[in-house]
């Protein structure tokens, strides 16, 4: 069966004669908005979370597994690389978290005027920057001093 | 797009007949509300989630262990993966099918549901088995 939707595009004129129905515009014809990517980055920051939590396991199965496992996922965490896709993932998840609170708050019919929108949007960059930043240095900063102790 | 240039029909249907019980209107409003829930219950086990990798930041496996034997943290971290993969699943739907159209759509939520489901599955054994290891040992070595 075809795509319902290319189904509805195909429409009739008065004469009988069919003809494709207009398409709203898209992207290109758009001035870029701070709202429009604060849109797309909440469902782009979901997948990025999704990837994440898919780490998250790995590391869950490896400590359940036993130490040998363990250690792998230690060389990989304890590796720059590794800290760097940590750190994007807790970019992920605070800006998911960030845009997922607003999201609820629309629906609860808050903050829901273009103008408030406008208004919240830098202020939630900003806050998942800020408490990004934060998180994961104090979390290396943790682990660090934690791996130090166990040395000495 | 197949109709872009020279617009058909290829079946002597009305496409209102064809539009009709496929779109929206049938279960969108439940997808909704169940992401919304999950939503909300994954504010509190996130903030609680923070605050362990506080504490396992650094951690080795016997401690890992540890902190996984004990019953309130694999309660947590239980209902954290199943609500996690839950949501997931919820959204990446969304998303199929906003972006996936046609035949592929079904095999496309398939296959996104079935890994989704074997990860959720794979993170809840792994939780039982340091919740149960664990304890075992504890029980052993009383």
């Amino acid at each position: 069966m075809q795509d319902v939707r290319d189904a509805l595009y195909v429409g009739h004129r008065s004469d009988g004669t069919l003809t494709r129905r207009p398409m709203s515009p898209h992207l290109q014809v758009y001035r870029f908005r701070l709202s429009m990517f604060l849109s797309i980055a909440n469902r782009a920051a979901g997948v990025a979370a999704t990837v994440g939590s898919a780490l998250g396991i790995c590391w869950i199965s490896a400590a359940a597994k036993g130490p040998k496992s363990f250690a792998k996922v230690r060389k990989v965490t304890g590796h720059p690389l590794g800290k760097l896709a940590l750190a994007g993932w807790a970019l992920a998840l605070v800006y998911h978290f960030v845009a997922g609170i607003r999201h609820l708050m629309w629906d609860s019919g808050a903050r829901f005027e273009k103008k408030e929108i406008n208004e919240d949007g830098p202020v939630a960059a900003g806050v998942t920057v800020g408490v990004t930043l934060a998180l994961v240095a104090s979390i290396l900063g943790v682990a660090a001093c934690r791996s130090k102790k166990r040395a000495s | 797009m197949s109709t872009q240039h020279k617009p058909h029909i290829t079946v002597m249907r009305s496409q209102l007949s064809r539009a009709r019980g496929l779109g929206s209107g049938k279960s969108g409003v439940a997808h909704w509300w169940a992401e919304r829930v999950s939503a909300v219950a994954l504010v509190p086990l996130s903030g609680w989630f923070v605050i362990q990798v506080f504490r396992l930041a650094g951690a080795s496996q016997p401690e890992v262990a540890k902190w996984g034997g004990r019953p309130v943290n694999a309660t947590m971290m239980m209902a954290l993966v199943i609500l996690t993969f839950y949501h997931t699943q919820l959204g990446l739907q969304v998303i199929i099918d906003d972006y996936v159209h046609g035949k592929a759509h079904v095999p496309a939520s398939l296959l996104m549901k079935s890994v989704i489901f074997l990860l959720g599955v794979f993170g809840a054994i792994s939780v039982l088995k340091l919740a149960l290891a664990t304890t075992r040992g504890r029980i052993a070595a009383s």
